[in-house]
């Protein structure tokens, strides 16, 4: 049936009804995934714009902030989800080679890098817990020793930020499992790779708003 | 429960069986999904504006009709379900989701649009948030207004949180539906049909489309902060905390402003159709309509500070948000002119859709004018939440696009269906509908000029009469919509079969059998010319 697995050819299995060609259907889902990136960026934009607005309004207490917390665990996190992004980007490459073995241990260790920097978010965040750092209305100024009274702005952004990134993170690894389990079965091949491609955008989205993430909550200031 | 293996011959009768519905990807069949809920939704909202009007027939202390409603906090929950629900689950749904989804692939000659099972995922949205705003009612209720303002909205003890992600989730709806509209106009217009032969439907709803997904992702984030903030208190837009309750205004306005343009963009795509068909001539300005629609799109997003104008602006920023609202009035005006142009020398016939296309312009024009009027910074200030205000958008929102989605309605109704609706009943409705809006809001601007403030329960006893008048106009729009709903019932009922192209359309949707069958086109168009080569 779909031996001539042309990327031209004529419609084949993995070509919906409403697609002529298998390249008119790639550069639709392709097009879709970008704009989808693009409402992403959108709304992180609005959190780093009150972000910018604030760390403008108080200064030393944003660098207050800061100081609490471990650039350390930070920017090990930041070389894990780098590495990530480049595993998840030569799962594809194999995949468009047939190379499906190698595609599917790159993707579980995509997986496996975002489980890391959960469970070293997770310690973080305990730490903090501990220390009574929580945010907003939540944080005693006094009881933590703090030298700004609204610190716990501070803190409302960092667990904003830290945790709408984090739940993207989960549904990144929700999305790379689904993309791992469809290899294995061998849906996916040098003909028909896109929903892989997609996942893998979102994916590259999610440790670039980490990057930016780090150095304005643990470096500025 | 098997597929049935005889499918029949149009979308309708394609597959059978309430399950066939709930997991269509087709999406004329998701269009009408949309159209039954909103109308659902609409009615609701109605109500709820009836009893406002009916609590402001007197003024409180009068005998018998001064005090309906039981008491002020009543009042601010009945307001607050009645812009919410009309704004999220009427006007910005209305016609991109209903009429966009069923005719956006039509007309350029497409199957389905690119994304069919994100399409049905966008309605499960808006059916979700819509579920869940509607659940608050059953809960401590809401009582913020629409725009769910802060601090107030933090403070009070009602169930913001629920409603605002309510609102999130029909946002994301509203973002898949735009995102899946792009990419449909980009990548799936038949042979033939180039961007410049696109219908301006088509056109409008690709702008609209575009604002859907750059403006709703910040409104997104903003109801989110805004419901962390209840959850977690984490101080952004509370005061106490040293947030800054005015930056949720920035933000809210930001996607809201744009969103005033996502509701009436599509009307004016709408209108464009109408006025071209029912004169039987090409549309003047094609190119100066379809790339007007673009200008709005882009201008919108820098005038949200009008909304602000009272809230501690800068006098500078004021004056440079004042000058770029009236920037808006540009490319609307453009449109005005060509529409009236098309009229000169067209063979102009008054049936339903176009007596609708008509009443837009009227009521368009004027909601357009006080806009303007509004946008400049010392009237601002004195209109300020006033019932000036409340008219104006009232006459953009109401006249503009819900009368525009009516006439679309008539206008399609033979496609959607296979029937044709009575042209008597229709116009009937149409005449209680425009006669009682101009009566319920006309009053409004001189109420607003007077000095009556907007969301009050009561008023002082000068402001009676004219409010009577609003209030009798109310229900004329009541019985209109009754007629309405009557001409729609009749026309599925006992209609007439409908012909494949009863008003002698040249776009492509006309140009399949009605009801379109499942594939929407037997054999792909191939488009060898313009939209509208009437002569």
């Amino acid at each position: 049936m779909s031996t001539d697995n042309h990327a031209h050819g004529a419609h084949t299995a993995h070509v919906a009804h409403h697609f002529k060609t298998a390249d008119q259907q790639y550069s639709s889902g392709k097009e879709g995934i970008w704009l989808f990136m693009l409402t992403e960026i959108l709304m992180f934009g609005a959190i780093f714009v009150g972000y910018f607005y604030y760390h403008n309004q108080y200064p030393e207490m944003f660098a207050e902030g800061a100081k609490s917390l471990d650039w350390k665990m930070g920017f090990v996190n930041t070389l894990v989800l780098i590495f990530s992004s480049f595993t998840m980007a030569i799962s594809i490459s194999f995949i468009q080679k047939n190379q499906q073995k190698k595609a599917v241990l790159a993707l579980a260790t995509t997986i496996l890098c975002a489980a890391i920097f959960m469970v070293i978010k997770y310690f973080e965040y305990q730490h903090k817990f501990h220390l009574g750092l929580y945010p907003g209305k939540f944080l005693d100024a006094a009881k933590v020793g703090a030298e700004h009274a609204n610190l716990g702005l501070y803190f409302g952004f960092y667990y904003t930020m830290t945790g709408l990134h984090g739940i993207h993170v989960m549904i990144g690894i929700g999305l790379i499992t689904w993309c791992l389990l469809r290899t294995v079965r061998g849906d996916f091949h040098s003909q028909y790779w896109i929903p892989v491609e997609g996942v893998g955008l979102f994916w590259h989205i999610v440790d670039l708003i980490w990057i930016f993430l780090f150095p304005l909550l643990y470096l500025v200031g | 429960m098997a597929k049935t293996t005889a499918h029949g011959d149009n979308y309708i009768n394609y597959e059978k069986g309430l399950w066939s519905w709930l997991t269509t990807v087709d999406h004329k069949r998701i269009g009408l999904m949309y159209f039954i809920t909103v109308m659902f939704f609409f009615f609701i909202g109605g109500v709820m504006a009836l009893l406002l009007r009916l609590e402001l027939f007197a003024p409180n202390t009068a005998p018998n009709v001064g005090q309906i409603l039981a008491n002020g906090d009543v009042y601010n929950q009945v307001m607050t379900y009645h812009g919410a629900i009309m704004v999220f689950m009427v006007i910005v749904p209305g016609i991109p989701a209903i009429l966009g989804n069923f005719f956006l692939p039509l007309h350029i000659g497409a199957k389905d649009v690119a994304f069919p099972k994100i399409n049905l995922l966008s309605w499960y949205c808006f059916m979700a948030g819509a579920i869940l705003a509607i659940a608050t009612f059953f809960t401590t209720k809401i009582d913020t207004g629409w725009t769910f303002y802060t601090p107030y909205s933090i403070r009070t003890g009602t169930a913001t949180a629920l409603m605002v992600l309510a609102a999130f989730i029909m946002g994301m709806s509203s973002i898949l539906t735009g995102l899946n509209f792009i990419v449909t106009v980009h990548k799936l217009r038949a042979p033939g049909m180039t961007m410049h032969r696109m219908p301006l439907f088509v056109w409008s709803l690709y702008a609209t489309a575009i604002l859907q997904m750059l403006a709703t992702p910040v409104l997104g984030i903003t109801l989110l902060l805004l419901a962390v903030e209840r959850f977690l208190g984490i101080g952004i837009f509370d005061p106490k905390l040293g947030g800054d309750p005015v930056l949720f205004q920035h933000f809210f306005w930001f996607y809201s402003h744009p969103a005033v343009y996502i509701m009436v963009i599509p009307a004016m795509g709408i209108v464009s159709e109408l006025i071209t068909t029912f004169s039987k001539k090409v549309i003047f300005g094609y190119t100066a309509i379809a790339y007007s629609s673009l200008g709005i799109a882009a201008v919108s997003f820098f005038v949200w500070g009008h909304h602000m104008f009272v809230s501690g602006q800068s006098e500078t920023t004021g004056i440079i948000f004042s000058f770029l609202t009236m920037l808006v009035g540009v490319p609307t005006a453009i449109k005005m002119f060509n529409w009236v142009a098309t009229f000169y020398k067209g063979s102009v016939e008054f049936r339903t859709p176009m007596l609708y296309a008509l009443g837009f312009m009227f009521l368009f024009a004027i909601g357009g004018v006080t806009g303007i009027m509004l946008a400049t910074l010392p009237i601002d200030v004195h209109f300020h939440d006033t019932y000036f205000v409340v008219a104006h958008f009232h006459y953009v929102m109401v006249g503009g696009t819900l009368m525009s989605l009516m006439g679309g309605y008539y206008y399609w109704f033979p496609k959607m269906f296979g029937k044709m609706y009575s042209e008597s009943t229709a116009r009937m409705s149409f005449v209680f509908i425009f006669i009682g809006f101009n009566v319920t809001f006309f009053p409004q601007f001189i109420l607003g000029a007077m000095g009556m403030p907007r969301r009050y329960f009561d008023y002082i006893p000068a402001y009676e009469t004219l409010n009577k008048i609003s209030t009798v106009g109310s229900w004329l729009i009541g019985i209109g919509f009754l007629f309405g709903l009557y001409t729609i019932v009749h026309g599925l009922l006992k209609g007439e079969k409908a012909p494949m192209n009863p008003w002698g359309s040249k776009t492509l949707e006309w140009q399949t059998p009605s009801p379109p069958p499942h594939d929407n086109f037997s054999v792909e168009p191939v488009v060898t010319a313009g939209p509208y080569e009437y002569r």
